[in-house]
């Protein structure tokens, strides 16, 4: 019952947000509430006993991320543009996938249900082994980097490549042009207004 | 807010026990929450912090940007090595029973030396995105004066 109950507050804590971030156009209050909803969306992992996801949330997404969209902001104006397109097609995107995902809620099980599809296939074999055999209480982490370390392999490089992609459009791109032409290098201005 | 007086003593407070912190949390997620991906965001967070409150130039001279490049690979390479290793040892790619006498044992060396892969990768990720991204705008003006306006 407590569960639900900060599970309610929680949500209505994140709409209000969320609202917030859609009609505010400072964006330097855009970038400090999107960090609050991700601490926010910490929390529901707490209270959802997903502690590892809310360590990775809160840090990642209220913190880093948070930290990114101040410094990428540095090269912005400070106030979001007024748009002159028409807001019928958005909206009507935004509902129609919003009505699909409710719907989609029916067809899940409910929380917690020992009997869900998900937890009748691998996972009694990795929680009652985790402990039992390897001696590693966190099952989270067993299954991160034992039982599926091909997966956590390949989402280390996508990390890695991801750095790399950083790397190489913004810094490698940038003095490869700076050698031949020093004064003014288009390919970083594009996309920028003057 | 380089001469805020509160933020840098706070953050030179904080810069030693954030990175402690995450050292727990990369070899203590056998046994609590975490592992490699948080310990690698919160020893990252401690170097931005730092960068933050006195600039991304002396941030640099503690953690050079080459190494900081290096180090992402190092992260990989120190993961797909344990595969290799368990490999000559006689089992399967990433197969960390073979890595000690006693299969638990090595399980426990293989998750923890993988852990330390992701952690590396990711805290020197973390800190090249930012050094790219509020560097950004200072290697543009420096570089390309007059910046195009």
């Amino acid at each position: 019952m407590t569960v639900l109950i900060i599970d309610i507050v929680l949500v209505s804590c994140m709409m209000a947000v969320a609202l917030m971030v859609a009609t505010n156009r400072r964006l330097f209050s855009v970038v400090v509430m999107t960090g609050a909803y991700s601490f926010i969306s910490a929390a529901m992992f707490v209270n959802l006993d997903a502690v590892d996801v809310a360590f990775t949330e809160a840090a990642v997404g209220a913190g880093f991320t948070t930290v990114l969209y101040l410094a990428a902001m540095t090269c912005l104006p400070r106030e979001e543009g007024r748009g002159k397109s028409l807001i019928a097609m958005p909206l009507l995107v935004c509902v129609l996938t919003g009505t699909l995902l409710l719907w989609a809620v029916v067809y899940l099980p409910p929380l917690g249900d020992a009997a869900a599809p998900a937890h009748l296939h691998v996972a009694p074999r990795y929680l009652a082994e985790s402990d039992a055999v390897l001696h590693i209480p966190n099952v989270v982490t067993t299954v991160l980097a034992s039982y599926r370390g091909f997966d956590t392999l390949g989402e280390t490089i996508v990390i890695f490549t991801a750095g790399l992609g950083v790397l190489l459009i913004l810094t490698g791109t940038s003095l490869k042009a700076n050698k031949t032409n020093p004064k003014i290098n288009p390919k970083i201005n594009q996309g920028r207004k003057p | 807010m380089k001469d805020n007086p509160i933020l840098r003593v706070a953050t030179k407070i904080l810069f030693a026990p954030t990175i402690v912190y995450g050292l727990y949390v990369q070899f203590h997620g056998d046994y609590g929450p975490g592992g490699g991906f948080q310990a690698g965001v919160i020893v990252a967070a401690a170097f931005v912090l730092h960068g933050l409150i006195f600039g991304i130039a002396s941030t640099k001279k503690v953690a050079p940007p080459y190494i900081v490049n290096t180090l992402m690979a190092v992260g990989v390479l120190v993961y797909g090595g344990v595969g290799v290793a368990s490999m000559l040892l006689g089992g399967l790619y990433l197969d960390y029973n073979v890595l000690a006498t006693k299969p638990a044992t090595g399980q426990h060396i293989g998750i923890i030396l993988v852990e330390f892969g992701v952690g590396l990768t990711v805290a020197s990720t973390v800190l090249a995105l930012f050094y790219t991204f509020a560097g950004f705008d200072e290697t543009r003006q420096k570089k390309m004066e007059p910046p195009h306006v």
